[in-house]
């Protein structure tokens, strides 16, 4: 028969988290976000040699939430601030975390030509198909037919476009090391998103370049909708839309187990 | 070091190699491009880092980055690419990070022309980025002074964790004339406490321009004004030229101050009291000193490669004590020595009555200079 | 003489105007003076013309550019068109005969009409034509003696350029010689 210890902690807070609240909305899956990131930069000791960069947007607080150095960029400069830390410090680990407006809107150019030099950077990308903080305006990334506060009669993409997939865009660059694409509505999607960002800083490690993974996330405020009909609206909406999936790996990286 | 013949742009390049720059980000553009070229070749050579940027906008950022690394870095741009910077520049400003810009000024507005020109004296000197902010701005007017006001602009962004631009302009980048460099200073190793360079060791620092209670932001912002009264205080430039004993004295920064000199040479040599002030800081801004030369002479003509950018704040200075004139040329236009002596003439002559509008009567007198330049 | 010379040189980009200039300034320094050289830069050049002024002093020089220099070299035919009328009065107009089907017209001026692109080649390199025009305009001012460019161009020119020195040297010599024959001195 297994006893167990009582007093025995299982699941702790990771030490690259701060100790303290998030602003974040109940149900918000920025929270899971930012645990995987925190317990990535945990079991790779990468803490002491890290700085993020924070956005303009829900996560413009992010800074507060890593126990890591941070600097706070201007809405869509992430890349390029992040550039310019790399580039004094190429052996310090350098992420951005950026959300769909800030990085598919107003930062295009940034991302864009942060992937294409093969900037040894990593970019944690949260789509969560609306812009969050402002009040859920359109986003470059909602999808066609969805109600927001500025296209309060659904998405025309007469009118206002297509949504952007960008790791399918940014696979096309040859300095992208590595680009992928996964979701937080479930705990296996969770456990794959994990793995997805534990390589996506294996990537930096080792220098193979550009790597982003994008996090279909909720808005249970924006999207108004309770925190479980958000996952679930992931599942049923969104992965139509942006399927998850690997869509450029370096060959180093191929056979690499985390 | 020998004097050697040295080009502006490359002279003030090699000035910030010198003075411990350790990254460099730009995007090309006329008339600095050389600057650019320069440091793609040397920063590399000396395992610093170069990057040409994906555009301005990018490049500020990338300095901001580097910037809160506590790194020496540096950006150089022209007249419509520092617009593009302004944004980032207010984010600096914000968090208190030093950073050097050099602005190579072009003719404008718009897309312009690429003439020297001192059109950005409102977007440097009185901010263009959003908030209460004061860079320190140094304009040099020979290539000897480019270097020297390069060394000190890191010195001095350091110093008080400002931002120091270089307001220059294509005279100045493309001309060559002997100067000297200073020597190699080695690169530091020991950055400011406030650096994020990872938390190895110490507690995590962040660094942003964010204070979203505005009780700590009205804090912030007393913080950089008191700071600023002390850079006023202690770091004002100028020079000055013939002004001992004289009668009237000329205002000018940059190649409009230099043309200048020649042109009061000429007017001394005709008996003319008249001399020169050359304001070297144009923020902190010689007020103290033009409020002085106020009760001195009879009267000031202020001349600029712009519509008066600069006259608002000699008026300020002047209080309407005195007659106030003014000549510019726009658009790109260096004025010739001989302009400028006609309107010492002008000023000895016929002086505008102190409290009228220089401005106004400056424009009403320009057509015939647009008729008969034949430029 | 007033302490200041403005020397102001233009042609087609290829003649070397910028480059005459350059020496120019190089032996000012090297004697000691003050010195500015500026060219014409942007559209100007793509448009296929050059040219620079170098203003050389005994004090803190003023201005880099002038209205009326004391002297103009012009390679080609546009040059004088626009830069004869400019030269200051009692001037030194140095004019390339080689390009230039015309003479000049001032009456106030020294005037050199020189075939420098002749004179070039018959030394053996028609790129020498900027040091024939400087060596003229020298021997007829009296700001800079033609030892001056010569020491400068041992001093400055690169290592791979240096075995043209003694031809350099020719140049300036016959332009010299040509001007103090051929010159046409202003009438009074």
């Amino acid at each position: 028969m297994v006893t167990v210890e009582m007093n025995q902690i299982v699941y702790q807070r990771p030490e690259s988290l701060a100790d303290m609240p998030t602003h974040y909305c109940p149900g918000c899956t920025h929270g899971v976000a930012h645990r995987l990131v925190a317990e990535v930069m945990d079991e790779m000791q990468i803490r002491e040699k890290t700085i993020g960069v924070a956005p303009v947007g829900c996560s413009v607080f992010a800074y507060n939430y890593f126990d890591c150095d941070f600097v706070e960029a201007a809405h869509g400069r992430a890349p390029a601030m992040a550039t310019g830390v790399k580039r004094v410090l190429p052996d310090r680990v350098v992420f951005t975390y950026q959300g769909d407006g800030d990085l598919a809107s107003i930062g295009m150019g940034e991302i864009v030509h942060a992937a294409a030099r093969g900037e040894n950077i990593t970019v944690i990308f949260i789509n969560n198909a609306i812009y969050g903080m402002t009040g859920g305006q359109m986003a470059p990334t909602t999808l066609p037919g969805m109600k927001t506060t500025s296209s309060p009669s659904g998405r025309d993409v007469e009118q206002m476009g297509f949504p952007i997939r960008m790791p399918e865009m940014l696979a096309t660059l040859d300095g992208a090391g590595y680009v992928v694409r996964r979701s937080l509505h479930d705990p296996k999607n969770i456990r794959m998103a994990k793995k997805a960002i534990r390589l996506a800083f294996e990537t930096q490690l080792r220098g193979l370049g550009f790597s982003l993974v994008e996090l279909l996330s909720s808005c249970p405020t924006n999207w108004g909708l309770t925190p479980v009909e958000s996952l679930r609206w992931i599942e049923e909406h969104m992965l139509p839309v942006y399927p998850v999936g690997d869509y450029k790996v370096a060959q180093a990286l191929a056979g690499l187990r985390v | 070091m020998p004097r050697e013949l040295l080009k502006g742009n490359t002279a003030m390049a090699e000035a910030a190699v010198r003075a411990g720059l350790e990254a460099y980000f730009g995007y090309p553009i006329t008339p600095q491009t050389e600057l650019l070229e320069y440091m793609s070749k040397r920063m590399p050579e000396l395992g610093r880092a170069f990057l040409q940027a994906e555009s301005e906008v990018a490049a500020i950022n990338m300095v901001y980055g580097a910037a809160c690394t506590g790194a020496r870095v540096m950006s150089s741009s022209s007249s419509p690419g520092v617009s593009l910077m302004m944004e980032g520049l207010s984010y600096i400003a914000g968090t208190e990070v030093p950073v050097v810009l050099i602005d190579v000024v072009r003719g404008g507005p718009g897309l312009g022309n690429i003439a020297p020109s001192q059109g950005d004296y409102n977007q440097i000197v009185h901010g263009g980025g959003h908030g209460d902010y004061h860079p320190i701005v140094l304009a040099p007017s020979t290539v000897q002074e480019a270097i020297d006001l390069t060394v000190l602009a890191f010195d001095l962004a350091e110093k008080y964790r400002a931002i120091a631009i270089v307001m220059a302009d294509g005279n100045i980048g493309q001309m060559m004339e002997p100067a000297e460099l200073p020597p190699m200073r080695p690169l530091r190793t020991e950055y400011p406490d406030w650096s994020t360079r990872g938390a190895e060791g110490r507690e995590r620092r962040i660094l942003s321009s964010i204070y979203i209670d505005p009780k700590e932001e009205e804090v912030m912002n007393y913080r950089l004004m008191q700071r600023w009264r002390t850079i006023e205080a202690n770091e004002l430039r100028f020079k000055e030229y013939f002004l001992e004993d004289a009668e009237y004295a000329v205002v000018g920064f940059g190649t409009a101050g230099r043309v200048a000199l020649s042109a009061v040479r000429a007017a001394r040599a005709e008996g003319l009291k008249v001399g020169l002030l050359r304001p070297i800081t144009l923020s902190p801004f010689p007020y103290a000193r033009l409020d002085e030369l106020a009760e001195q002479v009879k009267a000031m003509l202020v001349v600029e490669m712009n519509a008066g950018q600069m006259l608002g704040d000699v008026q300020r200075a002047t209080k309407e004590r005195i007659s106030l004139n003014f000549y510019g040329r726009m658009g790109g236009i260096t004025p010739f020595p001989d302009e400028i002596h006609a309107e010492i003439h002008r000023m000895v002559e016929q002086p505008l009555p102190p409290g009228s509008d220089p401005r106004a009567a400056w424009l009403d007198s320009f057509a015939s200079v647009l008729h008969v330049d034949g430029r | 003489m007033s302490k200041q010379t403005e020397i102001l040189i233009a042609g087609f980009g290829g003649q070397g105007v910028l480059f005459a200039g350059q020496v120019l300034a190089y032996a000012a320094l090297d004697s000691g003076k003050e010195v500015t050289w500026i060219p014409s830069y942007g559209p100007e050049m793509r448009g296929g013309t050059a040219n620079c002024t170098v203003v050389i002093s005994d004090e803190e020089i003023g201005s880099p550019v002038v209205r009326n220099p004391k002297a103009v070299i012009v390679l080609n035919l546009p040059s004088l068109d626009k830069y004869e009328p400019v030269v200051a009065p009692g001037g030194v107009l140095v004019a390339n005969a080689s390009l230039i089907n015309r003479a000049p017209q001032r009456q106030d001026l020294v005037n050199v009409l020189i075939p420098a692109n002749e004179i070039a080649e018959e030394i053996g390199d028609r790129r020498l034509l900027n040091m024939v025009a400087l060596g003229a305009l020298l021997a007829m001012l009296p700001v800079l003696p033609v030892e001056a460019i010569k020491e400068a161009l041992a001093a400055h020119l690169p290592e791979r350029h240096r075995r043209l020195l003694p031809v350099n040297y020719q140049a300036l010599d016959r332009g010299a010689q040509f001007a103090l024959s051929q010159a046409r001195l202003p009438v009074v």
